[in-house]
């Protein structure tokens, strides 16, 4: 079955391996792939897909990276795979290059290998895919589909998917398309039966079923972030297309057409704008907060970029505003479609003079979900933007996390309105004074009042009762309010999430977004090598207090970060005065998701250099 | 500028039908220079919405950044304004319009805030077809830094300090006819009779409405040589198409209709009346438009008036399906589906 046969074999592995798929994109090799995917999540096994693809439509390399993890890591792993299942000879070398020792690698046989390409150290297994397409149909856009169908089908017979499970997914997928059910199915048994009929055996490589995903979807998280924002109340959605965060708005649509639409009228009770451009975007959100709307853009680092003299409008003039950063390899136009975390300090500062924005950073979709509606109180209590910072590896990749849940108690937090009887019963209308000293002032939204209320929302500075000034000391007033504001708001914001595996607090890790994974398994990792350490995971800026407190208590504290310049740590120095030197920071930024291996061998190394510097 | 009002007031001054005089329209006292036509453009603005018989706080006064800018703080103080960021005076307006179909939105511009950093915003505002009035208060040049030229400038107009601007011109008016407006008008500053009606027939208009206003710059672009001066203005204007605004209830009539006359019906039922450029003028004739515009440019005479309406178009809430309820009014059970609609969406992913 492979050319040369001397390369060692796997022990047999039971739901703890790899497969990568290399494609050409816009093959439809996407919905077969994450069939797969699906497959193995219904057969209770957790297992986590990932996206590698380029700012490309047709023709170039795209990886899918599916990880299988019996204890529940749904992080990268790293490392080289065991299963590379290769449909695409541009990459081929590459694709050799990542598989593991003794591991397998699966091609289209119909024409022969480059010789160059083969290793001996690696299984090939070869199915002739295009012989097989070309002899079972006769419409070359369905050769192309099925093709993709077809390796799923073998790769079933190879590592152990459950057919019923593949059957399960054809059956959903194609629900509103039924005469799609059959050929597919016959597409998947045509694979399996090939892969049997050929290799006579399956691979050391096995699924087991499990019951690991109860109580558990799979979603991506720019579609929890688009349903967060149904739920969170949002009004108006106005939009500029850009990767990753394109999904986000299109969630949005989807959910609320199905879920807001009137029922007697038909009209939306919503509005999704496509703007111009990301400066219109962020005027619309900014514009209908100040009206009373609940409205979000999402958008990603070059979006941020331009949206940033409205945020310091919108953080001045205290004006709620919802803005979702999809992130992505920077700076300038960077890898688009490639993860990276270094939109932080743009955010947390953003705009000219002194600024401070409120950012959350969720690490799940069930977060993406839940943080997405929390930010809409949070801007409304606050009356000032709130950042999302999500990335492209949650935005766009299917992951495994809780079941929704909803509150059916909560409500909104609209925050210091006032309504036309609340004015009848105060005084003069102050919109910049501050009446009960958390820094937070009332507002009034236009058309309440014939008489009361009204003032002249500006970027200008003003008085208490929004009179244009020039004089210093008002300004400072203003200036020095928004401080007290900003103290008040950790309050009102989700707190880090501390896990303790040690009491004696010589080691702390401080992480935050989608690194979340890895790390947990990287400190699990080290946990086996006799290293207990501590992690607290980041949510919100400003930080709450058990941020500078873990710092505090631990000896050695580790900063996880996906870029370059550290960012997290920059904030952290900045806001909480820390000494730069009491943080090491662990930086991945190659544009990959983070992977366990990669930390793990980072702080493993620092400790062993701290270890010998104290030896000697 | 000035630096007080006078509180006294007519006792016989004339009221609206919700009962105020134009007193309960007025704004703070204004900072621009004497005799900047804006100030003339808040005083029609004022005389408009109190004829219209709106209450005040049912407005929202929405600008960008410049002297044009500054102005929604001179008129209708009871009224919410929200002086925004330079340029970017239509997405905001987009987003509250968006928000509460039940307020009038008055935009006020410049040439600046329009022609130049605005562009891509006013395009796309007039695209949507948003229910507004955008009034461009036009004087040729950048009041706030202290006169450069602006996009509107004409060619060959000279400046302060006696540079002839070499740049062709951005029409407004031309511009807006070519994207779609559904209201286009021109109007002068020293011309209340015809400002204000324009005003009442934009502000009634369901859809875009642009007027712009050519608004002399007293400080720096009113001198020999300027096209936008209030000399020139005058000597090169030729009032066109304009001229009355009938309420569906209420008719005005004003000395100035002279000629024979054509009424064109608003959405609302209201109508404005119109005096022909030429027997065979039609203001719903957008090609027709554009081309008596470019005839007086090239006779170097300035239009003004309305210049082209479409009456009957689908604005950005009906484009948008929106329900007659504004969005901000919804309630909470109106927008969130709650925990059981979540299990449902819960078993589709799975």
């Amino acid at each position: 079955m492979s050319p040369i046969n001397t390369a060692p074999t796997l022990d047999k592995k039971v739901n703890d391996f790899v497969v990568k798929f290399a494609n050409v994109n816009g093959s439809g090799s996407a919905s077969a792939n994450s069939m797969f995917a699906k497959a193995i999540f219904r057969m209770g096994i957790p297992v986590s897909p990932r996206n590698i693809f380029p700012s490309n439509i047709q023709g170039a390399p795209t990886w899918y990276e599916v990880r299988v993890s019996e204890q529940g890591y749904l992080g990268r792993r790293g490392g080289q795979v065991e299963l590379m299942v290769s449909v695409n000879p541009q990459s081929m070398a590459d694709d050799v290059n990542s598989v593991c020792p003794g591991g397998y690698f699966f091609y289209d046989n119909t024409y022969p290998l480059d010789f160059q390409l083969i290793r001996d150290d690696i299984h090939y297994i070869g199915l002739p895919l295009t012989e097989i397409v070309n002899a079972t149909f006769d419409d070359p856009r369905r050769r192309q589909l099925f093709k993709n169908i077809i390796y799923v089908g073998s790769l079933a017979y190879l590592i152990g998917i459950e057919f019923s499970a593949l059957e399960s997914i054809v059956n959903d997928t194609f629900k509103a398309k039924p005469k799609l059910i059959e050929p597919n199915i016959f597409a998947l048994q045509l694979g399996f039966d090939e892969a049997q009929k050929t290799f006579n055996q399956p691979l050391p490589l096995q699924l087991e079923r499990r019951k690991k995903n109860d109580g558990k979807i799979m979603l991506e998280g720019n579609a929890a972030c688009g349903l967060g924002a149904v739920y969170g109340g949002a009004t108006v959605c106005a939009w500029y297309p850009i990767t990753p965060s394109t999904s986000v708005a299109e969630g949005f649509e989807k959910y609320a057409t199905k879920l807001r639409k009137d029922p007697d009228t038909g009209k939306n009770n919503f509005a999704i704008i496509q703007a111009e451009d990301e400066l219109s975007a962020i005027g619309m959100v900014v514009g209908a907060n100040w009206n009373g709307a609940r409205s979000f853009t999402a958008t990603s680092g070059p979006g941020v970029s331009l949206m940033q003299e409205f945020l310091g409008l919108a953080y001045f003039a205290e004006v709620p505003a919802v803005l979702i950063d999809v992130q992505r390899a920077g700076p300038s136009t960077g890898m688009p479609t490639r993860t990276q975390q270094s939109d932080l300090l743009i955010s947390a500062y953003a705009s000219h003079g002194d600024t401070k924005q409120v950012c959350l950073f969720p690490a799940t979709p069930k977060e993406c979900f839940e943080l997405t509606a929390d930010a809409f109180d949070i801007a409304e209590r606050l009356q000032t933007p709130v950042i999302m910072l999500t990335d492209l590896d949650l935005g766009m990749n299917e992951h495994i996390c809780d079941d929704l849940e909803w509150d059916d108690t909560r409500r909104y937090d609209r925050g210091k309105v006032l309504c036309a009887e609340d004015l009848d019963n105060i005084g003069r209308f102050g919109r910049y004074l501050d009446v009960d000293g958390d820094g937070i002032t009332n507002r009034t939204i236009p058309g309440t009042h014939a008489e009361k209320g009204a003032f002249f929302t500006r970027g200008t500075s003003r008085d208490e009762y929004a009179v244009y000034t020039e004089k210093g000391e008002a300004y400072e007033r203003n200036m020095e309010r928004l401080l007290v504001k900003w103290a008040t708001a950790p309050k009102h914001l989700p707190k880090p999430v501390l896990t303790n595996r040690s009491q004696d607090k010589k080691i702390g890790v401080i992480h935050y977004g989608t690194s979340l994974e890895a790390t947990h398994e990287a400190l699990d990792m080290l946990s086996a090598d006799g290293h207990q350490v501590n992690d607290i995971r980041i949510v919100a800026f400003p930080f709450n207090d058990e941020v500078s407190a873990f710092i505090e208590e631990h000896e050695q504290v580790f900063v996880v970060e996906q870029n370059r310049d550290a960012q997290m740590k920059t904030l952290l120095v900045n806001e909480l005065e820390i000494a730069p030197k009491s943080l090491l920071s662990i930086l991945q930024f190659n544009g990959d998701p983070i992977s366990a291996d990669m930390i793990y061998r980072n702080i493993k190394e620092k400790l062993n250099a701290s270890a010998e510097a104290i030896s000697a | 500028m000035s630096f007080f009002k006078p509180n006294f007031r007519h006792p016989e001054s004339p009221k609206n039908t919700l009962g105020l005089t134009t007193k309960a329209y007025e704004g703070g006292v204004s900072t621009l220079c004497a005799g900047c036509g804006h100030d003339s453009i808040s005083a029609a603005i004022m005389q408009a919405v109190w004829g219209l018989n709106i209450e005040p706080h049912r407005v929202a006064k929405m600008s960008g950044i410049g002297c044009s800018s500054k102005s929604p703080n001179y008129f209708l103080n009871k009224a919410h304004g929200f002086n925004s960021v330079h340029g970017r005076m239509p997405s905001v307006t987009t987003g509250a319009n968006v928000a509460n179909r039940d307020l009038l939105y008055i935009g006020v511009s410049g040439d600046g805030d329009t022609a130049s950093i605005g562009m891509g915003q006013f395009a796309h505002v007039i695209r949507r077809n948003l229910n507004m009035t955008y009034i461009v208060e036009n004087n040729g040049c950048y009041g706030l830094t202290k006169g450069q030229d602006s996009a509107t400038a004409d060619e060959g107009s000279k400046s302060k300090k006696g540079k002839v601007n070499p740049f062709e011109s951005i029409d407004l008016v031309a511009l807006a006819l070519e994207l779609g407006a559904t209201f286009v008008a021109r109007s002068f500053s020293g011309d209340k009779d015809q400002l204000i009606p324009l005003l009442k027939a934009a502000m009634s208009h369901k859809g875009f409405a642009l007027i712009d206003v050519v608004s002399p710059c007293v400080t720096f672009n009113n001198h020999p040589g300027s096209t936008k001066s209030y000399d020139y203005t005058r000597e090169h204007v030729q009032a066109g198409s304009v001229v009355d605004f009938v309420p569906m209830k209420q008719e005005i009539t004003l000395d100035q209709i002279k000629g024979s006359t054509q009424q064109v019906a608003l959405h609302n039922g209201d109508s404005v009346r119109l005096s022909k450029l030429s027997d065979n003028y039609d203001p719903t004739d957008r090609i027709n438009a554009l081309k008596v515009l470019h005839d007086h440019k090239s006779q170097d005479k300035l239009l003004t008036g309305l210049i082209y309406l479409e009456p009957e178009s689908d604005n950005f809430h009906e484009i948008l399906n929106l329900p007659d309820t504004p969005l901000n009014e919804l309630t909470e059970s109106a927008l969130c589906p709650g925990d059981s609609a979540l299990s449902n969406i819960n078993a589709g992913l799975k």
